[in-house]
Order: C-alpha cells, then sequence, then structure tokens
C-alpha cells in the first residue's frame, strides 16, 4: 500500500497540536475558543434566556438550540454564500444532539440556552472542534452539566486506522478512506456523536473507536485545565470580601 | 473509607470527581453517581464537614424565594405589573402586593408604576416552572427614583455588598452616594455625577478583581486615589 506515512508527519494515533482558551467574548456568558491544527472554532452561548416563539417552548426542561456555522472564506475559500446550508443545518442538528446527553436542563424549564459555533478557519474536523468549543463555552456560561463532551474524528485511510484527519487525508484519492467523527463524554465513556463518512470493516472501527477512547481523554484535560486556567489568576479569594 | 480528591477552594470543572465512597454527602451545584461525588457545574469545590458543596463562578440569575430584587417594569396586566430580573424569567406584581391603597378595577395602574420604571422588590414565591410573585411590602422596599442602573454577574453579587455589607458602606462613604445591590446582579446608583462615576468603576473594579487576596485593601486605596472633593 502507499500511504505510509501522513501527509504531515504525525504518527497514526497523534492528533493535530490541540489549543484552548475561555471567555473570549465579553459579551456573552459563556465562550471558548478551539484549535486543532489548522481548523479553528469559536463558541459563544447565551442564555438560559427566554425562549420565543412560545410554541417551541418544553414546560418540563430546558430547550437547547445549537447555530453552526463555516465563515465564507474559510476553508479554500469556496463557501462564499453566508449563512445556512443543507450541510450546516444538518451539523448544527448533530452538535445540539451530542451535546445535550451531558445537559441538565431540568432548572430552566420554558428557557433556551443558545450555543453559537463559527469557524474562521477550517481544515477537516470542524463539528468535532466545535463540539470541544461548545462543551467549554457551555461549561463557563454555569450550565449545570453532567460531565463535558470532547469530540475527535477517527477514521481509516488506504490501509492505516488513524486518529483526527486533516484535508489532505480525508480527500486521500488512491485507496479507500473512512471519516468517523466521535463525540463521548469522557468520564462515563459514552458515545454522543458517530457518524460516518466511507467504509470501514467491523475490525478496523472497533480499533479505531479504542483508540479515539484514549485521544478523547487527552483532549478532555485540556478542556479542562483551559477552564481552570481562567480562574485561576492570583489566590482566590470567595470565602470573604 | 471515603477518599476526597480535591482540595477546599479547588476550581473544578463540570463532570469532575470530586470524592470516592460514602463518607461525604453532596450538597448543591454536586450530585452522587454510584460510589463517587460528582461536580455539576464551573466553580470552587467547598468542603464543609462531611458535605461537599459547589459555589459557582459563573452563570445567570435563577429567582429564588426571599430574595431582594432590583427589577424593571416591563408591561401592565389586569392586575398588576409585569418585572424583569435579569434572568431567564420575569415576575408578576401583583396590586394588592404592591400597595395598601384601595384600587377599583380597571384604574389606571401607571399611576403607582409605569413602563421602565425600577423597584427594589422581594420574591414570595417561586413555582416549579420558575412564575416569580414579588411583594413591595417590607422595609426597604420601594420604587427607585434618579440613579443610574449597572448590570453585575450575579455570582459577584456577595463580592460587592462585602461581609455585613462593609464593601458597598464603604464605597457609600467615599463617594457619597446612594446604592442599592439587587440579588439578581442589578445596581442602582444615585448620587453627584462624579461621586456615581467612582462609584460604578469602584463596582466594575470589584467584579473584575474580587478572586484575587486583598480586595478590600484594594478597593481602599482606589477609592482614596478617586476621592472627590
Amino acid at each position: 500500500m502507499v500511504f505510509t506515512k501522513r501527509p504531515d508527519g504525525r504518527k497514526f494515533e497523534e492528533t493535530r497540536p490541540i489549543e484552548a482558551k475561555v471567555g473570549i467574548i465579553k459579551r456573552a456568558d459563556g465562550s471558548a475558543y478551539f484549535k486543532i491544527g489548522d481548523t479553528i472554532a469559536y463558541a459563544a452561548v447565551y442564555g438560559p434566556r427566554e425562549l420565543y416563539p412560545k410554541f417551541l417552548q418544553d414546560p418540563s426542561k430546558g430547550v437547547l438550540r445549537c447555530r453552526y456555522n463555516m465563515m465564507p472564506f474559510s476553508g479554500a475559500g469556496e463557501r462564499v454564500r453566508p449563512g445556512q446550508s443543507r450541510r450546516s443545518r444538518e451539523i448544527s442538528l448533530v452538535t445540539e444532539r451530542a451535546l445535550l446527553p451531558a445537559m441538565n436542563l431540568e432548572e430552566f424549564p420554558n428557557a433556551v440556552v443558545d450555543v453559537f459555533i463559527e469557524l474562521p478557519q477550517t481544515d477537516a474536523g470542524t463539528r468535532c472542534a466545535g463540539i470541544c468549543a461548545a462543551s467549554m463555552a457551555l461549561a463557563d456560561a454555569g450550565i449545570a452539566m453532567k460531565d463535558m463532551v470532547a469530540a475527535v474524528s477517527c477514521g481509516k485511510v488506504d490501509d492505516k486506522v488513524l486518529i483526527d484527519l486533516n484535508y489532505a487525508e480525508e480527500s486521500y484519492e488512491d485507496g479507500p478512506v473512512a471519516d468517523i467523527p466521535v463525540a463521548m463524554m469522557p468520564r462515563t465513556e459514552k458515545i454522543t456523536l458517530l457518524q460516518m463518512d466511507g467504509e470501514i470493516s467491523k475490525e478496523e472501527i472497533m480499533k479505531a473507536l479504542e483508540m479515539t477512547k484514549k485521544v478523547c481523554k487527552d483532549i478532555y484535560e485540556i478542556q479542562k485545565s483551559a477552564l481552570k486556567k481562567k480562574f485561576q489568576v492570583g489566590e482566590t479569594n470567595e470565602s470573604g470580601a | 473509607m471515603g477518599e476526597l480528591l480535591v482540595k477546599d477552594k479547588e476550581v473544578v470543572v463540570p463532570g469532575e470527581i470530586l470524592s470516592v465512597g460514602m463518607d461525604y454527602l453532596p450538597a448543591t451545584g454536586t450530585f452522587r453517581e454510584g460510589e463517587n461525588i460528582i461536580a455539576s457545574k464551573l466553580g470552587l469545590a467547598s468542603i464543609d464537614g462531611r458535605l461537599i458543596k459547589l459555589i459557582p463562578l459563573s452563570g445567570k440569575y435563577l429567582p429564588k424565594p426571599r430574595d431582594i430584587i432590583i427589577g424593571k417594569v416591563i408591561d401592565l396586566t389586569f392586575t398588576g405589573w409585569r418585572v424583569d430580573l435579569n434572568s431567564a424569567y420575569t415576575a408578576l406584581l401583583s396590586v394588592k402586593d404592591a400597595t395598601s391603597d384601595f384600587v377599583s378595577r380597571g384604574a389606571d395602574l401607571t399611576r403607582y408604576y409605569n413602563l421602565g420604571d425600577y423597584m427594589m422588590a422581594k420574591i414570595i414565591n417561586v413555582t416549579s416552572q420558575n412564575l416569580v410573585d414579588l411583594t413591595l411590602k417590607g422595609p426597604g422596599l420601594r420604587k427607585l427614583g434618579e440613579g443610574r442602573i449597572i448590570y453585575v454577574a450575579p455570582n459577584k453579587v456577595p463580592r460587592i455588598i462585602g461581609k455585613q455589607g462593609s464593601m458597598v458602606m464603604m464605597i457609600k462613604d467615599y463617594t457619597k452616594c446612594q446604592i442599592l445591590v439587587g440579588q439578581n446582579g442589578v445596581v442602582w446608583i444615585s448620587g453627584q455625577p462624579m461621586g456615581e462615576v467612582v462609584a460604578v468603576n469602584a463596582i466594575r473594579k470589584i467584579e473584575a478583581e474580587s478572586h484575587m487576596a486583598g480586595l478590600t485593601e484594594r478597593m481602599k486605596a482606589f477609592l482614596e486615589s478617586q476621592k472627590v472633593g
């Protein structure tokens, strides 16, 4: 087989370099930045706030509303038509479903929590980067959650099972490719998002998911330290003024 | 034997395991899953004997009975006023809880409170669906006159008030302003324009620096340097 080395020289079970920050959008109730390789995601959370039109309200619990958007100049600059597309609506929906199992919205009946994800620069793995950023932003907004959500893609290029495909690998033409975005709650190891593009055998997918489990825990540690860093400037003084 | 995995006043994230074993009990902001006690919000873990609770560091205001809040009239209804709470929910103030006057059916309610008026009120009751009832009957509860309103993070309100009101008293003394702080993170300031500006800056400074030690001394120095007249 021809694919023996990754284009950027990574190991097969290695992610691209990750950077995470919390609290970058001042007006938002919670916000985060998540960069994995050349993919950059910003997430802003507003709420809980009143939900209108009224028929969208749920009297038993709060509603989560996500909006995923790639900026017109992101990727190779071919998404020149701004706004929602078929693809971004689908990803908004799966993002919402990936985050919901970790959330505890019973505290806010009839209200809504809005999550906005914007991607100024993309190089594959956007929905995973978006979910990572959104989960950090939700925690930053002080919303009750059972767990964080960490996400990464795994898959297969030619005959190699690997983690975190970039665009060059995703569009590899000389062999079969499978791209599988996975989101996971790291503490319970429950999977909240699993999609696939391409084809892969049962043995390979099990191997890929095993690798993803380990990587998601590493991403969780990065999210955790980013959240803690926001509040660890100097000594805490919460016991009294 | 139970084991504690975090230190007192340590920053924890949602889903973080705080303790293992049945020796500890979950309080507000935490929950038990099997043997473990887990944080459900971003905040500071606070260990009090066997209880582990969580002091949130962010989040919007959630109405609680007996809280004293500053609200804004946003609508008039048949029987009272709808009041904005700087929260996901609005409150209802009925005529009966607003005044001891006799108000006949269909009377003009704007004689008491008009749209856009601010008031300091107490929350009487909050239902499971977060419907909120207010009252203006109680010491210090009233309509607020001229002044300026600022919004702060609700979790910083205890820092702005200080122990037994020490912090807000200090700002009042230095700026010669009247200041009222609502539990919902709305602050009303009234005084001379220069004093008001200093008070706003002081409150913004508390909001930004409340997690660092020696806040009182720094605030004192700040107010001393900004002293009016």
